[in-house]
């Protein structure tokens, strides 16, 4: 709980292509990992994640900014998709 | 009167005295705008360069999109403003909304720089009326984020529409429909990835940007 009352929350922004945009990253991991040894590796995706921390007045609110956020600026809906953990107390 | 151009500046733009250079050596009037400032100076047309705005970080073009100037090219461009967004200036311009789709790390993940041929496929925007349509013009590349995409619904509207004003003659990137360059429905803002303001002279290597970059001269002029 901060001072004035409103609650800090951690928040886990995981950023991923969507699913039919091509991934050439993940698909060159993909195609390495034979070389090295390591076998039955498929379905390869390279995404971003992003974490902060987030004042709200509820968990509620927390969410629905976090969405907002992702929606405007963290992701591009044109390729990409968020997956959103929110959590009560800050990361450490 | 020569026609005012306005090359956006962005932290991280690189291509702004050539886009000025250029706009010079057709006999257009070229300024920078500042990006920090909330304004277009009255210009007839801008470009948005190419480069790294804002380091291109998170995406390209994702914070460059907030900058104060970007309004007003928002405003300009809806009361029919010629824009053109050249490299990272076509993904400022679809991170913005201003063009639909978006663009993605390049098939192969390489960093492409060589000179491509280009085809005009419409010459109906304000970056191709001057050009011939179907002539081949060589125009250098030089990107990693070029791969074009959008859905499906889009590429038939663009294509029904014809807004898909350049493509590629062979595919560098793995853009969906070899797509180069594409128009906004009113057909006042282009988007591409190649440099047509890197081929304004045969000391470059080439002249075929001329017509392209003449093209928005004159569109800057019947906007004047």
């Amino acid at each position: 709980m901060c001072d004035d009352g409103r609650m800090l929350f951690s928040v886990l922004v995981e950023v991923s292509l969507r699913e039919g945009v091509a991934d050439p990253q993940g698909a060159t991991i993909e195609r390495s990992l034979p070389h090295l040894g390591f076998d039955g590796v498929r379905g390869v995706r390279v995404g971003k994640s992003i974490r902060f921390d987030l004042e709200a007045a509820d968990e509620a609110s927390a969410r629905a900014e976090v969405a907002d956020l992702c929606q405007r600026f963290l992701t591009n809906p044109v390729i990409e998709d968020a997956t959103i953990t929110v959590t009560e107390g800050a990361h450490r | 009167m020569a026609p005012r151009v306005g090359v956006v500046q962005f932290p991280g733009s690189n291509c702004e005295l050539d886009a000025l250079e250029a706009v010079r050596l057709l006999g257009g009037d070229a300024e920078i705008l500042w990006h920090g400032d909330a304004t277009v100076a009255g210009v007839d047309a801008v470009i948005v360069p190419g480069g790294f705005a804002h380091g291109d970080y998170l995406r390209p073009g994702a914070i460059a999109r907030f900058s104060p100037v970007m309004t007003s090219v928002m405003e300009f461009a809806e009361s029919g403003g010629p824009v053109v967004g050249i490299c990272n200036g076509f993904q400022v311009l679809t991170e913005a909304g201003m063009l639909p789709g978006a663009l993605q790390k390049n098939r192969g993940l390489k960093f492409l720089c060589t000179t491509v041929e280009l085809r005009v496929d419409s010459t109906d925007s304000v970056l191709t009326s001057e050009a011939d349509l179907g002539a081949v013009l060589r125009v250098p590349i030089n990107h990693f984020e070029g791969n074009y995409t959008c859905s499906p619904e889009t590429l038939a509207e663009l294509q029904a529409n014809e807004q898909i004003v350049l493509r590629y003659v062979t595919n560098p990137n793995g853009s969906v429909d070899d797509i180069a360059g594409i128009c906004n429905a009113g057909r006042n803002v282009v988007g591409l990835m190649p440099h047509p303001e890197r081929a304004v002279s045969d000391l470059l290597g080439s002249q075929d940007g001329v017509p392209l970059l003449r093209s928005l001269l004159l569109g800057a002029t019947a906007s004047a």
